[in-house]
């Protein structure tokens, strides 16, 4: 650890202490649930305990006591029933339809916890059945559809010129991101009619916004405040919508704060999963590995709500055909609705599944023709100058070959137990990339706006990007110190508060760092620009050789003020200063809505993973014995930070290879149970072996690309293809349990 | 009404006394009587270990430790592990050098079982402290970062006893 004194600049690629690090260790960091607010109720929620059905009765039991319960239903509601996102066609609350089981009724406050959930088993609800369809293959009611092509004419001839054409269906089921801290809100009504939200959330401005168009209010009376948040991965993107627009109309209703915190079964059951997927591909090969051409199609199951699945699709289908070139190909994505809770953002958002698909099914073809899987990634591996299936020119930072070397490289010679072992040993490859930032036009159309304030001794970021743990706060800091030639404790980042701070976006897609950061690393150059000339012209200088480094304003080697001085008078002269710049996409980054084709990502992260495994022959069970990955992130601002992002992106994402599963019976979530919902402990995750490549990005802030997502994608095709080594059998399904295994080693599983 | 209880026990070194409900649950005698927020719930069933508190010297999870399992017991939480000037213990120092807290939610039980193993004085092997935490879950960092911070602070020399808010000193009670 250095201090602000010893490293006066240099704190991009450093790594200091997290600056929201001390809270946390010492227990006084806030969370939702550790706030108090005076008068404040607890909200709970009334769900459908049916998958699909005509709502004919729903109301309170008039055996039951209610006095001191507020009680809501849809009728409610002064604005529009809907949770705000993509389509409109999420209500906030069920008015005559259900359509998925768990899926919110009617809501409940009272000063009492005991008493409430006496309340709910007295809400009486009758229903008319509807029929219900749960195999996404059987769905005939599609949210979104895309399809695009490759050289499309010379598909057909590529399948007449193949050695051989290799087909592989795979599949992936239901992911639960499992924060440790349940979703959890408080709606605060305020005196002026407007109400104030906190709570734990990715994206204050999506709740902002779903909150107007819920409770009718302008900007003015709104305010969406972020708490400490305990995790999020996705599942603190969208469903905080739902749950603050709860707790706002308890709140409204009863006049008084309301806090809702989920239980975690309730968390389990009714928010949103990965999406499960179905995966087909159809490719044609050369006898030495080539890919000549192919054909993907691609089934997302969308749940029951369209949510965010359009998005999740286009990233899934812009990443199936990994991180290859392919001559021509085909892709066909389409998401679907299913009669199950929705499914929604979870890290990776997409790719992770049909990155599964594709890393498989080159499995397969290297057995097919007798080849080493590797050989086959290295021969096909992007490079660059090459195009991408959306017919994307890769001109900069590509480096499949050199995350694919570095893991071998790494890996090493793998012991293997003699002949006849009953524990198998075997060892997996994976090889993926990871489009940075929002696909498409998304940046275009958002216009991120984040900026810099003006303090005594420095700045403050202002943006709405929030910390969830990976390290906002931190990062943010030490792009903004150096850029503005300042301490890193010369920079507060405010908390993200829609009535205070410029929509900076969500915090998702791996963007946080790269777009946002680059935009607040703007700023604070213009800060450090406008301060510069100030410092000039009260100290004398020519305005453009000074220049503030280490918190001093310098003209050369000549000492002109300390910044203290210069934020001072500046700010005595002439007030606040803020200033705020809209994220700008690099030039000639180009995207085609229409047509599905140009750069869908301004630049890829790209990752290699190498996983040991051992398979008991005789319980079937796998253990994970070690794993090394490499990735090219550009430039890791924070190096600890950034192998933290790494290490617990493998982790979940071995948890999802072998453990985690969410099951359904008739629509119905079973396993809504830490013990039976298992994810990994400490003695399931292995030894992690973390490679940092920095191929840096030139239109990134000092390089870096985003590495959030990218950990999701790799380590579970690493994991199937290490049990396919080690016992020869290709399980296409995740998680790989051992019934799965039994069953694709011909064995019955009785 | 039911019955209540007029609990008395040390916490992090203090007198504590509350009126609770006797099927009260120690997390929320904790968090709600005494304010001490810093033990979290994640569960509520004794699976993740975000309620670990240290009580007579032994691990537990709060949310399945009745109040009245408590009366009269010594009890150390995440805001005893500091000194009492609050600077922080060499385990909460290692959390912070070595990246071991990410979101943060698991970090009190984290800390709180890394604190229970260190007291023990066993070996700090990958293996002893990995077992040591796993009643702890964590979704943030995969554990390779909670495991070093732990190993670093097996490394350090701890502070006399007695510096420790949670650690009762002599004449204490
Ligand atoms: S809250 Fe006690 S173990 Fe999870
Ligand atoms: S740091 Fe987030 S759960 Fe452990």
């Amino acid at each position: 650890m250095r201090r602000a004194e010893d490293m006066p600049q240099g704190w991009v690629g450093s790594s200091p202490v997290r600056l929201d690090g001390l809270d946390k260790v010492l227990g006084r960091a806030r969370y939702l649930d550790d706030l108090t607010f005076p008068g404040q109720l607890w909200g709970r929620t009334v769900r459908s305990t049916v998958a699909h059905a005509r709502i004919v009765r729903l109301e309170r039991d008039p055996a039951f006591d209610w006095s001191g319960l507020t009680f809501v239903t849809a009728a409610d509601i002064p604005g529009e029933n809907v949770v705000q996102l993509i389509e409109s066609d999420q209500p906030c609350l069920a008015r005559d339809v259900v359509r998925h089981c768990h899926e919110p009724l009617a809501l409940i406050a009272g000063p009492d916890r005991e008493r409430l959930e006496e309340a709910l088993a007295h809400v009486l609800v009758e229903y008319e059945p509807l029929p219900a369809v749960f195999d996404p293959l059987a769905s005939t009611q599609i949210f979104k559809h895309y399809a695009y092509e490759r050289e499309a004419g010379r598909i057909d001839e590529a399948f007449v010129r193949a050695a051989r054409v290799v087909e592989g269906r795979y599949r992936v089921g239901h992911q639960e991101q499992l924060y440790i801290e349940p979703n959890a809100v408080c709606a605060v009504p305020r005196p002026d009619g407007g109400l104030s939200l906190h709570g734990s959330m990715q994206c204050p401005f999506y709740v902002h916004r779903a909150l107007q168009r819920l409770l009718g209010l302008d900007d003015d009376r709104l305010a969406v405040i972020q708490t400490v948040t305990g995790g999020g991965f996705g599942g603190k993107e969208d469903y905080p919508s739902m749950i603050a627009g709860h707790a706002a109309l308890l709140a409204r209703k009863s006049g008084r704060p309301v806090k809702i915190v989920y239980g975690r079964a309730e968390d389990i059951a009714a928010t949103t999963k990965r999406h499960p997927a179905v995966v087909d591909h159809r490719t044609a090969v050369a006898a030495d590995g080539t890919l000549l051409g192919g054909e993907i199609r691609i089934v997302l199951d969308g749940g029951a709500y369209c949510t965010l699945s359009p998005v999740v699709l286009s990233r899934g289908a812009i990443h199936a055909p990994g991180a290859y070139r392919w001559p021509c190909c085909r892709v066909d994505a389409r998401a679907v609705a299913t009669n199950t809770p929705p499914n929604g953002a979870f890290r990776g958002f997409g790719a992770p599944q049909t990155l599964f698909a594709i890393e498989m099914h080159i499995e397969k073809i290297a057995r097919e023709l007798g080849l080493d899987p590797v050989e086959v990634r290295r021969r096909n591996a992007l490079r660059e100058g090459d195009v991408t299936a959306t017919g994307q020119r890769l001109r900069e930072s590509v480096s499949a070959l050199a995350a694919l070397d570095a893991v071998a490289a790494r890996a090493g010679p793998l012991e293997r137990p003699p002949r006849g072992a009953r524990k198998r040993r075997g060892r997996g490859f994976s090889l993926v990339w990871h489009g940075a930032g929002f696909t498409g036009s998304g940046e275009v159309k958002l216009k991120a706006r984040a900026g810099v304030e003006l303090t005594p001794n420095g700045c403050r970021v202002l943006a709405a990007s929030t910390e969830i743990g990976q390290g906002t706060v931190t990062v943010f800091s030490q792009m903004v110190a150096d850029a503005l030639g300042v301490p890193l404790d010369a920079v507060e980042v405010a908390v993200p508060d829609t009535s205070r701070v410029p929509d900076s976006g969500p915090t998702v897609a791996s963007r946080t760092c790269m777009v946002v950061g680059g935009t607040l690393a703007g700023a604070a150059r213009a800060l450090e620009r406008r301060l510069s000339a100030f410092a000039a012209e009260s100290f004398g200088g020519d305005p453009s050789r000074v220049a503030c480094r280490g918190g001093v304003f310098r003209e050369g080697a000549r000492v002109l003020a300390p910044y203290s001085v210069v934020a001072g008078r500046h700010l005595a002269e002439h007030g606040p200063l803020r200033i705020v710049e809209q994220y700008s996409h690099p030039p000639g980054i180009v995207w085609d809505d229409d047509e599905f084709r140009g750069d869908a990502y301004p630049v890829y992260a790209w990752a290699a993973t190498a996983v040991d495994v051992e398979v008991d022959l005789d319980s079937y069970e796998t253990r994970i014995l070690r794993a090394v990955t490499a990735s090219d992130v550009g430039k890791a601002i924070h190096p600890v930070l950034c192998a933290g992002q790494i290490e617990g992106g493998t982790v979940q994402a071995l948890g999802w290879a072998l453990l985690e599963e969410l099951r359904h019976r008739d629509g119905r979530v079973l396993n809504d149970r830490l013990q039976t919902y298992l994810i990994p402990t400490a003695l399931d995750a292995p030894p992690i072996e973390t490679i940092l490549i920095e191929n840096g990005y030139r239109h990134g802030p000092y390089g870096a690309k985003g590495v959030g997502e990218l950990p999701m994608d790799g380590p579970a095709p690493a994991v199937a293809a290490a049990i396919l080594d080690a016992t020869g059998a290709l399980v296409p399904e995740l998680p790989i349990t051992p019934d799965r295994l039994m069953a694709a080693l011909g064995k019955d599983p009785a | 009404m039911s019955a209540t209880l007029e609990l008395s026990l040390t916490v992090n070194g203090e007198t504590r006394t509350a009126t609770v409900a006797p099927l009260a649950r120690l997390l929320d005698v904790l968090r709600e009587a005494f304010g001490l927020t810093g033990t979290k719930e994640g569960c509520g069933e004794g699976e993740c270990g975000a309620c670990s508190v240290i009580l007579d010297g032994e691990l537990v999870n709060a949310c399945l430790v009745p109040a009245s399992q408590a009366q009269g017991a010594v009890v150390t939480t995440v805001e005893g592990l500091a000194a009492r000037d609050g600077t922080p213990s060499p385990l909460q120092q290692a959390f912070l050098e070595c990246g071991g807290a990410q979101c943060g939610i698991c970090t009190p039980g984290m800390l709180v079982a890394g604190q229970r193993f260190l007291d023990g004085g066993a070996p700090a092997t990958d293996a002893a402290v990995r077992e040591a935490i796993a009643g702890n879950l964590c979704r943030c960092t995969g554990y390779a970062k909670i495991v070093d911070s732990i190993q670093r602070a097996a490394a350090t020399p701890s502070p006399p006893p007695g510096e420790r808010a949670g650690v009762r000193g002599p004449g204490d009670r």
